[in-house]
């Protein structure tokens, strides 16, 4: 199948009006030396109905979340998606155009956008966002960059409670613009506020941190804010759950200047890692500094509202090298997931799945700690997740409950923490019975 | 295209008008009308100091942005702040209400570099 | 047609959303969290009900213009059809349902998969490994120049330049420079490929890089890539390539065996993923093999008939992206890729670059062709006739709008002036590709005869032309 719709004839009307015989002709600009003499090694081409075995076949050695229960988390959240997302996002006008360059001919990716940018603001408490980046990770790469650039400093402060996979980013980064990262220990599954005071000086560019940080806690953010603003023009970057923000009280009443994050939890598939979308918002101070698109609103010569892409002076494809960033595609799709998600969840609906996530989280998490030789190590306030120890080890654990069917959370031995224990994530997906089954497992483990 | 008898220009389009040792300096009307209607002016603060050439600030238009550079060595007495709020200033009086700064000049030679109106004019005459 | 905004058609309670009953006990909000850290007043997020929500984006959708609507001809950006049996598979629950940090022996498929398409990816581009982590075409580029400013650390050489073309897209020197590189631009000669006397003067100790599309954004081939690739390699730098325009070669040439070092891939271009009005897109990153340990962690291996992440790599420039990459838009490349095979693939190419070239032998008289040169997959026009007659590159594209037909890319590449960069892809026939040029032909005609007409195109669109400079001016960048 190859969706090429000239016929034999066409062609060879095509080719008489180019005034050639041979198609081959077209590429005689190619030396010999490099054209390749032989057919490609790549299987030969399948119709759709071979095409749907061959991947049938790759996805039925797989186990999906669907047929497990998962307490898997770590940043990429298993939440209910409505019905009308994937519908909506199937309609072929959004997903088959694209970047929005004719603006009267992409009036629906526009407007969509800025509710988008909206809806961000109003969850983040921030004066205003861009149209997304590429994923929470390199959203937080991008946060780093601006800081250095508003600041003009080198030292980024870097809470280990932020995700580690995000900090490696920034790390990546930061380090081709010569920013140096101090990362911040943690005393159980919070940050280190005496280390973190410590490191504050005048090289320091910014502060940044998750919320609820990546053990699921809640950090002690007014503390923060008191640090970081006694600081001489720190930035303080926020990494954020934006589902727990409907929740939460908002970044920007901590005096947070960027606040960023991975959108996945907003009605995006979990697929495996992306596509996700990064967001990103900050101050109105700050908005020449900020990297990727902006959609804004405006008239037309009849003095219609309309939306176009603006203030595009700060984009690669003007400033060339010295843009604020080199991202040209980014996630419009995902962005369009999560306003349609947020759309239909409204106030109260964001409300209500962050707070029945928190409180089955809350509730599993009060029953093991009854178990005997079971600890949970966040103190105080946590949000859907939580940093679970076992009388066993984390693996035995692991493949015990694997046996029934559950993924028990994530093995934390694989990253950078002092600390060990399994990563538990609950949403409100999770019924009553699974809760009862993941805990009668523990309790026989025990 | 209007250039002023009592300016002095530079080869990126900026202009001055030297009283004393202070001097004014703008953007010219051929850089206006090339670069289209300004959106944003950034310019810098009282009191900061630049060598001749340095950048001092940004003009952008809608598809275009461009470094502004000091023609004389100075410090910054005063920036034009109604630009900040009408950009459109430098479009529509780019040599009256469109200036940028005010500038107390450090090197009073530096003046001998730069074009007179007919200089400029014979430079905007190559470059096109 | 002025869609209000989907926060105005609510009302206090109206909701869009049911969860089931919470089936626990659970108590207040301030029994789980301290009072400060809950939020005082909700966000202010719409209060609709589901039919609200899909009249509203219904109605934003039919205000769009896709592939699916009609010819998109923008250069550089390869707006092929966009396959249906591809999201089909992109969202079979056994492929999409996975979560990055499972077990890798549960997700055994999808890693042979995504291996096999490394395979492809680097069969197809000549390459010895491929990375397919970053999630963008420009997020590419940063990698690939991350890991040519990795290669020359460990080697202990200092070279700080990356040489890029003018006729370059954007993101190149955007990316050189956010990899910590200094841009050195070189102009193009007369016509419209890379100066070797200018490459010459402009290589030297301390250039890392030269970044090249080929066939360029004129859509003309680099026909002396070979001598380019020696005049850098002498000087001990590399080449990389810009696979924006890998539709022009498929099955022809390899960036490979043009001797680059490194180069990006656009899946959502060369390899049919739709552009999601702005991605999600995919832009792998192949190397040749001394570059390989340098790649982003971790790295897709295979031990026996077990596929795993590698973590290992001591080498390695880090992380570009939290996870795997754009995963879901691999499995739609991949679809591709296998629907279409061997012989598929150079197919597209050769109707790309004869559907490129009709239009130019078409559409030549009528418009200003700056570069005579062979062009493949696209052409770039000048509109500098038209606008003698102060119409300009601009009003044209607008007033396609009025005939519902996509305008090409404008403005771009920065060396023509009042360019039209057209791509047609070889998914159009010639039915469609006939009526853009006889719609471009009209143009030309109202040009001569009602020049307002175009001027104060367009007309028919859900909005008339916007005013930019008064968006810029005065942002309003939120409800």
């Amino acid at each position: 199948m190859d969706y090429i719709s000239n016929t034999e004839r066409e062609k060879e009307v095509m080719l008489k009006t180019i005034g050639i015989e041979q198609i081959e002709e077209l590429f005689s600009a190619i030396p010999e030396r490099v054209v390749l003499d032989r057919p490609l090694n790549i299987p030969t081409g399948l119709s759709e109905l071979e095409l749907l075995r061959v991947t049938k076949e790759k996805a039925n050695r797989n186990k999906s979340l669907e047929e497990l229960v998962s307490f898997l988390g770590a940043g990429v959240y298993d939440h209910y998606i409505p019905s009308i997302v994937d519908h909506l996002i199937s309609r072929a006008e959004f997903y088959t155009a694209y970047t929005p360059y004719q603006a009267e001919l992409s009036q629906g990716t526009l407007q969509a956008i800025y509710e988008y940018q909206s809806m961000i603001c109003e969850l983040t408490g921030m004066e205003l966002a861009n149209a997304s980046l590429l994923d929470g990770g390199s959203a937080t790469g991008e946060a780093v960059l601006m800081a250095g650039r508003i600041s003009r400093k080198k030292k980024i402060i870097l809470s280990k409670g932020v995700h580690p996979a995000y900090r490696a980013v920034a790390r990546t980064y930061g380090s081709h613009q010569g920013l140096e990262f101090k990362e911040i220990e943690l005393v159980d599954t919070l940050t280190d506020l005496a280390a973190l005071k410590n490191e504050l000086d005048e090289q320091t560019a910014a502060v940044v941190l998750q919320y609820p940080n990546f053990f699921g806690s809640i950090e002690l953010m007014d503390e923060i804010k008191g640090l970081v603003s006694a600081g001489s023009e720190i930035l303080l970057v926020v990494v954020a759950n934006p589902l727990a923000l409907g929740l939460l009280t908002p970044p920007g009443d901590f005096a947070a200047d960027i606040v960023v994050g991975e959108g996945q939890s907003l009605g995006n598939t979990i697929s495996y890692g992306g596509p996700y979308l990064g967001y990103m918002a900050t101050r109105k101070k700050y908005v020449r500094h900020l990297p990727g698109r902006i959609v804004g609103a405006t008239s037309d010569l009849e003095g219609k509202r309309g939306y176009v892409m603006t203030l595009q002076t700060r984009e690669q494809h003007i400033r060339r090298e010295k843009a604020t960033s080199n991202i040209c595609t980014n996630q419009a799709l995902n962005a369009l997931i999560a306003t349609i998600y947020l759309s239909t969840l409204g106030k109260e609906g964001i409300r209500e799945v962050a707070g029945q996530s928190l409180a089955k989280a809350h509730y599993l998490a009060e029953r093991i700690k009854q178990l005997p030789g079971f600890k949970i190590i966040n103190p105080g306030n946590y949000f859907h997740e939580f940093l679970l120890t076992a009388p066993c080890p984390v693996l035995d654990l692991k493949k015990e409950l694997y046996r029934k069917g559950i993924i028990a959370g994530l093995d934390i031995s694989r990253f950078d923490y002092r600390q060990e224990g399994l990563l538990v994530c609950v949403t409100e997906k999770r019924t009553k019975k699974e809760l009862e089954m993941y805990l009668s497992a523990l309790e026989v483990i025990n | 295209m209007r250039l002023p008898e009592e300016l002095l220009y530079t080869e990126d389009h900026e202009w001055v008008l030297v009283e004393g040792d202070q001097a004014t300096i703008g953007i010219t009307d051929h850089a206006q009308a090339e670069m289209g209607d300004f959106v944003f002016v950034e310019l810098p603060e009282a009191g900061d100091r630049f060598n001749q050439f340095d950048q001092f600030g940004v003009v952008e238009s809608v598809k275009a942005v461009s470094d502004v550079y000091i023609p004389l060595s100075g410090e910054v007495i005063e920036a034009n702040q109604s630009l900040l709020d009408q950009p459109e200033l430098c479009n529509e009086d780019p040599y009256g209400r469109g200036w940028l700064i005010k500038v107390k000049l450090s090197e009073q030679t530096e003046v001998a570099s730069l074009m007179d109106k007919e200089a400029y004019a014979r430079f905007l005459e190559e470059v096109e | 047609m002025v869609k209000p905004l989907i926060r105005d058609y609510g009302s206090p309670g109206r909701k869009g959303y049911s969860l089931p009953e919470l089936d626990i006990p659970a108590g207040e909000l301030s029994d789980y969290l301290d009072q400060s850290l809950i939020r005082e007043k909700p966000a202010g997020l719409p209060e609709v009900s589901e039919v609200d929500v899909v009249r509203h984006f219904t109605g934003l959708s039919q205000m769009n213009y896709g592939v699916d609507s009609g010819i998109y001809p923008l250069g550089s950006c390869t707006m092929k059809y966009n396959p249906k049996i591809n999201e089909d598979i992109a969202r079979l629950e056994k492929l999409s349902q996975l979560h990055p940090y499972q077990e890798e022996e549960q997700v055994q498929g999808s890693l042979e998969l995504l291996y096999e398409l490394k395979e492809y990816l680097a069969e197809i581009s000549g390459m010895d490994q491929v990375s397919l982590q970053p999630a963008s075409g420009s997020h590419g580029e940063l990698t690939g120049l991350m890991i040519i400013k990795k290669y020359f650390a460990e080697r202990g050489e200092q070279r700080t330049k990356v040489i890029v073309p003018d006729s370059a897209h954007g993101t190149n020197p955007a990316s050189a420079a956010m990899a910590g590189f200094q841009v050195v631009e070189i102009e193009s000669n007369q016509k419209g490929m890379i100066d070797l006397a200018a490459l010459r003067a402009a290589v030297d100790q301390e250039v890392a890089a030269l970044m090249l599309t080929n066939p360029n954004t004129l859509g003309i081939f680099e026909k002396d890539i070979l001598e380019i690739a020696e005049i850098v390699h002498q000087a001990g730098g590399l080449l990389y390539y810009d696979g924006a325009n890998m539709n022009a070669i498929m099955g022809y040439v390899r960036p490979g065996d043009m001797n680059f070092d490194v180069l990006h891939f656009n899946l959502h271009k060369t390899f049919s993923t739709p552009h999601g009005g702005g991605g999600p897109g995919a832009g792998p990153v192949g190397v040749k093999e001394f570059l390989s340990p340098y790649l982003p962690v971790p790295v897709l291996s295979k031990d026996q008939a077990r596929y795993y992440w590698d973590y290992n790599r001591p080498l390695s420039l880090g992380k570009v992206h939290a996870f795997y990459g754009n995963y879901g838009v691999m499995l739609k490349a991949y679809a591709y890729i296998r629907a279409l095979g061997a012989s598929g693939l150079k197919e597209a190419t050769e109707h790309a670059v004869l559907n490129a070239n009709y239009m130019k032998a078409r559409l030549k008289d009528q418009f200003e062709l700056p570069y005579q040169e062979n062009s493949l997959h696209e052409f770039v026009l000048s509109g500098i006739r038209q606008k003698e007659k102060g119409v300009s590159t601009l009003n044209i594209a607008k007033r396609l709008l009025d005939y519902q037909q996509y305008a090409p890319t404008i403005y771009f590449p920065l060396v023509v002036k009042e360019a039209l960069m057209i791509e047609p892809t070889e998914t159009e026939n010639i039915k469609t590709l006939d009526k853009f040029v006889e719609t471009m032909k009209n143009i030309s005609r109202e040009i001569e005869e009602k020049p307002q007409l175009v001027k104060n195109a367009p007309h028919h669109t859900p909005v008339r032309k916007l005013d930019d400079v008064a968006a810029a001016r005065n942002p309003d960048l939120r409800w």
